[in-house]
């Protein structure tokens, strides 16, 4: 494990919430996007 | 070809959708090399320590926060000009990309700030402008979801998206305008007396790199996501109206 010294603790703080925002947004956009797209096929299939 | 022919939603689905997954995929191989150089191998810097390696997100989300926005100026632009949906659409698909973009800019910078300047915060212009960027986004991404009709709300987003492009503008060039507070100067620089050192700058244009291609791929992505649940909305629509007739 690298040492980081007296900053360590903002450095991983900093890191650790950046790196879960971004792995957020990337899963909500895809999980979203799979559910409005078998979403649409029931509804072309419904209604189309 | 002419560029407005991907306003069809069609077409702008059938063009982008097989960019996306290697759009996304780019993104997160430039993202992981950045990310890797700069966490593992650059030293610390002589006044900041290991805190500098916080500039590696920092800096590239606060690029995205302010460019995201400047996005959806161009795209609410050409929705109240040509009335284009695919534009309004696209605007309404990377606010909230910008608005996580916007917060991780916030708490790294006050992570950062707390030890180097001795507070979490301070009404700094940057810093403010900043703050008030995230507000308009949110007062965005809440605009869209409170009106129900989707060109009304096309076009009150649009305007409200003209207003907060001032303090997009703001947040880039509020340290030159008044000069004053605790946020340094911009940390690249075209002239290379004021940059950050290559050591750093290196690694960091890549992690830049890798923020646009992440930023274009989820834009790309969301937007089409927003063309299908328009089509969705539509569809629902038309079967409410022919289904009394069929009764």
């Amino acid at each position: 494990m690298m040492d980081l010294g007296k900053y360590a603790a903002e450095v991983i703080s900093a890191w650790g919430i950046s790196l879960a925002a971004l792995a957020g947004l990337v899963w909500w956009s895809v999980r979203r996007d799979r559910k409005v797209r078998a979403e649409l096929e029931r509804t072309e299939r419904d209604h189309g | 070809m002419s560029i407005w022919s991907y306003a069809n939603p069609r077409k702008f689905l059938d063009t982008t959708a097989p960019w996306v997954p290697w759009l996304m995929w780019l993104s997160a191989a430039v993202l992981a090399v950045g990310l890797v150089w700069g966490f593992f191998f650059t030293p610390e810097a002589e006044r900041f320590g290991s805190s500098v390696k916080i500039i590696y997100l920092h800096v590239p989300s606060a690029l995205m926060a302010i460019n995201a926005w400047l996005m959806m100026l161009v795209a609410s632009l050409i929705w109240l000009i040509r009335r284009h949906h695919v534009s309004a659409l696209a605007a309404r698909a990377a606010a909230p990309v910008g608005m996580v973009m916007t917060l991780i800019a916030l708490i790294t910078g006050a992570i950062w700030g707390q030890p180097m300047w001795g507070t979490w915060w301070a009404w700094d212009p940057r810093l403010t402008s900043f703050l008030i960027l995230f507000l308009f986004y949110l007062g965005y991404i809440a605009l869209w979801t409170a009106i129900p009709d989707p060109d009304s709300a096309a076009d009150l987003t649009s305007v409200l998206c003209l207003v907060g492009s001032v303090f997009a503008i703001l947040s880039r060039y509020a340290v030159n305008f008044w000069n004053q507070g605790l946020h340094q100067g911009a940390s690249l620089s075209l002239d290379k007396q004021e940059n950050v050192a290559d050591v750093f700058w290196v690694p960091l244009l890549v992690c830049m790199a890798g923020f646009v291609l992440l930023f274009l791929a989820l834009v790309l992505l969301r937007t089409g996501t927003e063309i299908r649940a328009r089509r969705i909305a539509a569809l629902r629509a038309r079967a409410r109206r022919v289904e009394p007739v069929r009764a």
